[in-house]
């Protein structure tokens, strides 16, 4: 791996003519690495993202292309170090999804730009990497979303970048699409030492597959920061003026705010058995009580966001007794509740103790 | 099946050929006086000795033939051409009203040498029409950068060829003079007003424009996926627009300074073409177009001078009929594909 950046900003300013819409854009990108701009909608990450490619002229600051200014650099020059896959939707005619590909390699031939063998042969590997060789003959207005955004990826390799631009390359993609496709990029980033700017909705993907992370709010590059930085300390909560606490980074899911009001349900839960009966609740409007939940439980992130209060114990000790009085105190103001449990272990028997008495209080109901 | 696509490709090409050649040849040989191949062929050796037949061949016949073939060929390069700049499949020089834009100053410009006695030579005819076809192309350019929609473009147009059609009819009406025949005849599309002396001028701008087209190639395939996608390809979005707006505007004001407005020609040849060949990429589709178009034009000038001969048709009465309902299939098609 070199060390040497192939791609860097400084103090960029983004925009349209003089009115700035992301301002403080600097980092720096070397070979095998992806950088991926989070933010908002509307943010102006498409707009960075087009000032990176060369399509916009920074407003003030500049972007390097290894050493040299982009703005010094022609047109064909650019070309050759750096392509783009864009959210635009090309609208072709008659072209076969090879052919789509092979236009990646313009920059690479003559005046009437015919392609030579070398250039075939590139198409050819571009193709077998992106995984779309199977679809070389097919028309490329009849193939799924999934398969187009593979086949413009196929086309952005061809070009043989140092630098691939992408703007939201999984939005319209499903889930399996979303995985294959960022997959092959990190493989090609890692193969082939090309650097990588992309921007990404899914906040969970961009956490896994980004070795740093941009983070653009209220016009300015607020943060940039490895995935263990930004993800961390409630930042992304403020990064989309979420409710403090409704992000878990850890398992990459926003949740809701609580139905409000006074618990009318108190579900006992625990090892994941909670979720599900949560979300319900909350899809029905019904404000309910969580309990009781050691902290490291993967029930409690969801049962902290969704429920008016959740009673907690400390991780990894057994539920002490002024949790287990805390949750009778609130189980008896409830009108019903909910166990989702047939076993207790050892440290949580005050669960059992609870389910218990819901049985003899006749609380205990089935959904 | 790369050896299928080369033989489709081949095929097609030796057909337009064909067909051009074998038009080229009626367009020579009929007419209200016979004059048998053996006679064409002795005329254009030189060793012909009846007069009348060399005269009519030399300063009608040939020069009528060749100028459907150039500027037919024109014509469709053209249409090609405003196709891939507007990424809209029915755009054409007749219904974007850039045929009548040119047909509106060359009018005028008729009229005025007409009245002041003054002689118009042929490059001054092309100078008043790509006057005129880049007036109409500015108007287009600035309503399609406020509509999207491509019906709406096509609309505009057609509204601009109204108007235009209507001014110039009223600068006929006022112009009193027996020459206005001839200048209505050539209004309303016509290849037989050609003269022997303009086949030269015909020739050099109708080659330098499809030869500058088909040198563009490249960057009208990288155009193909869009402006943004262009670019990164490296092309030069601003100096490439300004030469295919300049290129599709001097090959229909050509056309429209010696034929008049022939119409749907535009149109309808590229879809034609991109049917036989089955591809859209411009390296093909210049050169096929050009024949293509040539044949079509050449093919439909044959059938406007035979069908209710001796009274002659319009030519663009006779391209609207084969072209329009081209332009309906591609409307039709599209509709489909969109709901597929």
């Amino acid at each position: 791996m070199n060390g040497e950046s192939v791609l860097s900003a400084r103090a960029l300013s983004a925009g349209y003519g003089r009115s700035v819409i992301v301002s403080g854009v600097s980092f720096e990108i070397r070979g095998g690495e992806i950088l991926t701009l989070i933010g908002a909608n509307g943010a102006g990450k498409s707009t960075v993202l087009r000032t990176i490619a060369a399509q916009l002229p920074a407003v003030s600051g500049s972007v390097f292309l290894g050493q040299s200014r982009l703005a010094a650099l022609s047109e064909p020059e650019i070309a050759r170090q750096m392509s783009v896959l864009l959210t635009e939707r090309i609208r072709t005619e008659r072209m076969t999804c090879e052919e789509v590909v092979e236009t990646g390699r313009y920059p690479y031939t003559g005046r009437l730009g015919i392609l030579s063998k070398e250039d075939h042969r590139i198409v050819e590997e571009a193709m077998a990497l992106a995984g779309v060789t199977a679809l070389r003959e097919q028309d490329f207005r009849r193939i799924s979303d999934g398969q187009r955004q593979c086949v413009m990826l196929a086309r952005a390799i061809a070009q043989e970048p140092a630098v691939l631009v992408l703007d939201e390359p999984t939005s319209f993609l499903d889930i399996r699409h979303k995985l294959r496709l960022l997959t092959l990029l990190r493989a090609l980033v890692r193969e082939k030492q090309i650097a990588v700017v992309q921007s990404l909705h899914e906040l969970d993907l961009a956490q896994r597959f980004s070795d740093r992370i941009l983070c653009i709010r209220s016009g300015t590059a607020e943060r940039i920061g490895t995935p263990e930085e930004i993800f961390d300390g409630g930042y992304i909560e403020r990064l989309y003026d979420l409710p403090a606490g409704s992000y878990h980074a850890l398992y990459g899911v926003a949740e809701p705010e609580p139905v409000r009001g006074r618990p009318e349900v108190f579900v006992i839960g625990g090892g994941g058995s909670g979720i599900p009966v949560y979300r319900r609740l909350w899809r029905q409007g019904i404000p309910f009580a969580a309990g009781i939940l050691p902290k490291n439980d993967i029930d409690y992130p969801a049962a902290a966001a969704l429920a008016g209060s959740v009673i907690a114990a400390e991780a990894f000790e057994p539920i002490g007794e002024a949790a287990l009085r805390q949750a009778r105190e609130t189980m008896h103001t409830c009108r019903r509740v909910i166990c989702c449990r047939e076993h207790f272990g050892t440290i949580e028997q005050a669960n059992a103790l609870l389910r218990e008495e819901a049985a003899a209080a006749g609380l205990l109901s089935e959904t | 099946m790369d050896q299928k696509r080369m033989l489709r490709r081949f095929g097609g090409f030796l057909l337009l050929g064909v067909l051009c050649a074998v038009f080229f040849l009626l367009e020579t040989v009929t007419g209200s006086s016979s004059i048998s191949i053996e006679t064409v062929r002795e005329v254009l050796t030189g060793q012909s000795a009846d007069e009348a037949a060399r005269r009519i061949l030399l300063d009608i016949r040939l020069p009528r033939a060749a100028a459907a073939l150039l500027l037919g060929g024109a014509l469709s390069v053209a249409g090609f051409l405003l196709q891939t700049f507007f990424a809209n499949p029915i755009a054409g020089p007749f219904v974007l009203g850039i045929s009548s834009g040119a047909k509106l100053t060359v009018a005028l410009a008729m009229i005025a040498s007409l009245q002041s006695g003054i002689a118009l030579h042929a490059g001054s005819l092309v100078a008043a029409s790509f006057a005129g076809s880049l007036a109409s192309m500015g108007i287009i350019l600035l309503i399609s950068g406020r509509i999207r929609n491509m019906a709406q473009l096509i609309i505009s147009g057609v509204m601009i060829g109204y108007v235009c059609s209507a001014v110039t009819e009223l600068a006929v009406t006022f112009a009193d003079d027996a020459n206005i025949v001839n200048l209505h005849n050539w209004s309303m599309g016509s290849f037989s007003g050609t003269a022997r002396e303009d086949i030269g001028v015909i020739t050099v701008i109708v080659l330098t424009g499809t030869a500058a087209a088909f040198l563009l190639s490249k960057p009208l395939s990288a155009y193909q996926l869009g402006e943004s996608y262009a670019e990164n390809l490296g092309v030069n979005l601003r100096v490439f627009r300004l030469l295919l707006i300049l290129l599709s505007s001097l090959l229909s004001a050509c056309v429209t300074a010696f034929a008049g407005p022939v119409s749907f020609v535009g149109v309808a040849v590229p879809h034609l073409v991109k049917g036989l060949f089955g591809t859209a990429k411009p390296i093909i589709m210049i050169p096929a177009s050009f024949l293509c178009g040539a044949a079509f034009c050449m093919g439909c000038d044959l059938l406007a001078r035979m069908l209710f001969s001796p009274l002659e048709l319009s030519v663009s009465t006779v391209t609207a009929v084969f072209g329009a309902p081209v332009v309906l299939w591609i409307l039709i098609r599209r509709e489909r594909e969109r709901s597929m």
